[in-house]
């Protein structure tokens, strides 16, 4: 049984099909990347998955259980992480406190006890504290620990959105474009955490990304949209040389073209 | 800026961060409980008044400061504080050992679930949304009037506690005490809620509801949530205020009372503890400095004492706009500034504490 | 009074109720600000008027005065956001609300200081005339303020439609970075917009004082007006006006009908309904954010 399964899913916005019956599955321990366009619907599946959005027609099942009836905020309860292309870091807070959030998940403390501070919550902060702390270890944030995140520079800021995701302690992580504004050293950096995501901490990661360098160099299968529709499905090599995928980036030759070449 | 050398967790969980923060505040307690051998009675009142809207500005400044929600209607919860603490003195003979929390939690839960509907909501439709609150909830006040005695209004008895009687006139020392003790639990209160999972979620919803959602927030629950904390204990300063006051009934607890208490948290600077003490002691001392300077300037010029209607709110709003040009982070900020800067020195940089400019985009696409 | 008769009272106050209406949703729909002293400026349009015309004061002729008060307020306002507002530009929405809330507070002192406190009437042409109109009388002043408002309301959807000013307005509202690579002046169209804001809110004033008395405090009729403009739709010129109508209307209707004391809560009961079922208002205007 696959970790994350889409079936047929297609969304709609008015008179505009941003997603057209796509299906595919995600089995536990791997990567999966979705390339394609601007447009393609990559970022929907994501909003889909996290369910700001709900699919016209089609299922999305987490753990072989549909997940379509649950809040967007049940999502990280049930181990499913996401970061955002945009950056979506709480700006007047530290990363500290960011990345705390992230243990929203895993609090047991309720309200009243959170407001007398009793000595269960006191131990709880302990714990979470150093929950997080394997994050900063493991992202090397350690100098940023303390720092608002108002004043970080655009890499950091990607960084600390990912950590906040790991912070989850997820089974499936949902990346939106991790390497998106990046040097190349520091989408090296990516490449290696996201490889450490996948054999240290088993985590199953599905990716959006533009970079095919990336992608090919992590990722064990791909899947190519455009236009809201499924291109191709495979090992990266099978995708990037798939002819559907070639038209949709390139182009096709027409007559005048192939008479010149 | 002193540089704290960590070893344990708790070094970050703790309320303060090295002792010398800790014998500051000592200090300030000390002088604090010391007070009333330090001034006359009435300055002692005032000084109790002070410490009743502190209270009052705590309560919204959780909501505004720490969950980004602005309200404008906060004085409809000191009136339900105030009159369910009085009603259920008078009516139901209870004591006000428990009257008191109960009016908490009633102005409490009536916030909660006042904000449900509302939570949907942003921004300045939010602020509308609390301004028709406070004017449904004056006019309710009368409308009650059986119940609540409408527009002639109410006297609350003095507070009885284990036979102790404590009254703003005949035992003022006390009532202090009595002001003193609850604002300092309430103190603690709002430094647990920051240090805990449950103030972080308030910060969350206040930066990015999408990605809070994403944590696992559940936003329109935390909302409201922020919403009841923060009227429950403004319903306790309204508690406090009734009995300060002697007398109170619907005018008391208008909508010209809820944006005072917004200006006062901006003036006193947004986002902190202090800045509901100085936003506070603007509001609360505002009207007898101008009576004393009126007075002085009276007895220069030579004339009797101009009473002209409307001043008071018009000097508030003058030293609010005076802020919010030149110090937009509020009389706490100024201080933050002026400590820094002595405690740097002579290596302070002029705009260590500018923020980043930001261009407007839409509310409008969210 | 008859059933017509309140309906064109509630309709000439809901027109006055518009007007301030539209100021407030000209500013936000330029600048995203919200303009709480709108209703204060209305009083102060009303007051300069009146300071200008009765005999009193300066004495003019009432005609005179008008486009001299309007002028003032116009002024005022593209003074104010060039003196005040353009440092804080970039600052959030909340802190430009508090913000005019205390220049409201400031207004409202200054004009009772000048103009003193007791209430006055504007002295107006058409001050107690009727006018027939197929058989029914009515009070020329109120129809005056019908036909006004929607005169001035035409013009400034017309306005913000089709000239190459609206739409720069409506660009540097919604993205300033972009309208400044689009080589709009943003700032100077803000204090522009300002300036618009007061010239409709002195109409408001001077229409307002032309049908009964006034005193400094009448500001805050900006708080229904503001109820009004929501109703309707705080990003839409008619909507506003649409708001500003159907405040006017429930308030005599509500009294007349309902028991004592609840006629002047239901303009704010329904904007509390409003909120909760459709806080974009009546003639909605927002579209959904792509994350």
């Amino acid at each position: 049984m696959s970790l994350l399964e889409l079936e047929n899913v297609t969304l709609r916005f008015g008179g505009l099909t941003a997603v057209s019956e796509v299906s595919f599955s995600v089995e536990e321990g791997e990567v999966f990347a979705l390339v394609g366009p601007n447009g393609a619907g990559k970022s929907t599946i994501f909003n889909l998955i996290s369910r700001i959005y709900t699919p016209a027609e089609g299922d999305i099942r987490f753990d072989g259980k549909s997940i379509l009836d649950r809040k967007p905020h049940d999502i990280a309860r049930l181990g499913i992480a996401r970061t955002f292309q945009n950056i979506e870091l709480f700006d007047q807070a530290t990363v500290m406190q960011n990345l705390l959030v992230g243990r929203h998940r895993h609090r047991h403390s309720r309200m009243w006890s959170e407001l007398l501070f009793t000595p269960f919550v006191r131990s709880e902060e302990r714990r979470h504290r150093e929950a997080i702390e394997k994050v900063i270890d493991f992202l090397d944030l350690q100098a940023y620990r303390d720092k608002y995140i108002a004043g970080l520079p655009y890499g950091v800021r990607k960084v600390v959105e990912m950590g906040r995701a790991l912070a989850i302690e997820p089974r499936l992580l949902l990346l939106d474009e991790p390497a998106s504004g990046l040097s190349v050293e520091e989408t090296q950096d990516v490449a290696f955490w996201v490889e450490d995501i996948k054999k240290q901490m088993g985590v199953t990661v599905l990716m959006v990304e533009h970079d095919m360098h990336l992608v090919a160099s992590v990722s064990d299968r791909v899947l190519a949209l455009a236009d809201g529709k499924m291109l191709a499905m495979g090992t990266p090599h099978e995708v990037q040389n798939h002819p559907k995928v070639v038209e949709a980036y390139i182009g096709v030759a027409d007559e005048h073209e192939k008479v010149l070449a | 800026m002193r540089t704290v050398f960590k070893t344990s967790y708790d070094a970050d969980i703790n309320l303060f961060r090295h002792k010398q923060q800790f014998g500051w505040y000592l200090a300030l307690l000390l002088i604090a409980v010391a007070l009333p051998l330090l001034l006359s009675t009435f300055a002692l009142g005032e000084a109790t008044n002070v410490l009743i809207w502190a209270i009052a500005c705590m309560g919204l400044m959780i909501l505004v400061g720490q969950s980004g929600q602005a309200s404008l209607g906060h004085a409809a919860f000191l009136a339900i504080g105030c009159y369910a603490n009085v009603l259920m003195q008078q009516r139901l003979g209870l004591p006000f050992l428990v009257t008191f929390p109960l009016a908490g939690l009633i102005a409490g839960i009536a916030g909660a679930l006042i904000a449900l509907p509302m939570t949907k909501l942003h921004g300045i439709y939010l602020a509308i949304g609390t301004i028709a609150i406070t004017i449904l909830v004056e006019d309710f006040i009368v409308l009650a009037a059986p119940l609540t005695n409408g527009v002639i209004g109410l006297i609350p008895p003095p507070i009885t506690i284990f036979g102790l009687t404590i009254d703003r006139y005949s035992t003022p020392n006390t009532l202090y005490y009595l002001t003193l003790g609850i604002t300092l639990l309430v103190v603690l209160a709002y430094r647990n809620l920051q240090r805990s999972p449950l103030g972080r979620s308030f910060a969350a919803i206040r930066d990015s509801e999408i990605s809070a959602q994403a944590m696992g927030v559940n936003v329109a629950r935390t909302k409201a949530v922020a919403f009841g904390i923060s009227t429950g204990i403004t319903g306790l300063a309204g508690a406090l205020m009734g009995h300060y006051a002697g007398i109170f009934n619907n005018e008391t607890f208008n909508l010209i009372i809820s944006i005072q208490l917004l200006l006062a948290i901006v003036i006193g600077g947004l986002g902190s503890i202090h800045g509901a003490f100085f936003g506070a002691a603007i509001v609360a001392l505002l009207p007898q400095t101008i009576a004393f300077a009126r007075d002085i300037l009276g007895s220069l010029v030579g004339g009797g004492s101009i009473a002209i209607p409307g001043m008071e709110a018009a000097i508030f709003g003058l030293i609010l706009i005076l802020f919010i040009l030149f110090e937009p982070m509020g009389i706490y900020g100024r201080w933050v500034k002026i400590r820094t800067y002595f405690e740097l020195f002579p290596f302070y940089r002029r705009d260590m504490f500018r923020r980043q400019k930001a261009y407007l985009k839409t509310e409008r696409m969210r | 009074m008859g059933v017509l008769q309140l309906i064109v009272s509630g309709l000439a106050n809901g027109c006055v109720y518009g007007l301030i209406a539209m100021g407030f949703v000209l500013i936000y729909k330029a600048t995203e600000a919200v303009n709480f002293a709108q209703g204060d400026f209305m009083m102060l349009g009303a007051f300069i008027c009146l300071g200008l015309t009765n005999p009193q004061f300066m004495g003019l002729p009432f005609w005179v005065s008008v486009p001299i008060a309007i002028a003032i307020m116009g002024a005022f306002g593209y003074a104010l956001d060039l003196v005040v507002l353009r440092r804080m530009f970039g600052q959030s929405q909340i802190a430009i609300v508090i913000l005019t809330i205390a220049l409201g507070f400031v207004l409202r002192f200054a004009a009772g200081v000048i103009w003193g406190h007791e209430p006055v009437s504007l002295v107006t042409p058409m001050a107690g005339k009727n006018v027939h109109f197929g058989g029914l009388v009515l009070g020329a002043s109120e129809v005056a303020v019908i036909v006004v408002t929607v005169v001035l309301t035409g013009l400034l959807y017309l306005y913000f439609n089709r000239t190459k000013l609206g739409v720069a307005m409506q660009a540097s509202s919604q993205n300033q970075l972009a309208a400044y690579y689009m080589g709009i002046p943003v700032k100077r169209i803000h204090s522009l917009i300002w300036a618009l804001s007061g010239m409709t809110a002195a109409v408001a004033g001077i229409l307002f004082a032309s049908k009964g008395s006034i005193d400094p405090s009448i500001g805050l009729l900006g708080i229904k007006a503001f109820a009004a403009a929501v109703i309707g739709g705080f990003g839409s010129l008619p909507g506003a006006l649409l708001g500003g109508i159907i405040v006017g209307l429930i308030e005599p209707f509500s009294g007349r009908y309902m028991p004592s004391g609840y006629s002047q809560i239901m303009p704010y009961l329904l904007l509390f309904l409003i909120l909760i079922f459709r806080p974009h208002g009546i003639l909605a205007q927002v579209h959904a954010k792509k994350v």
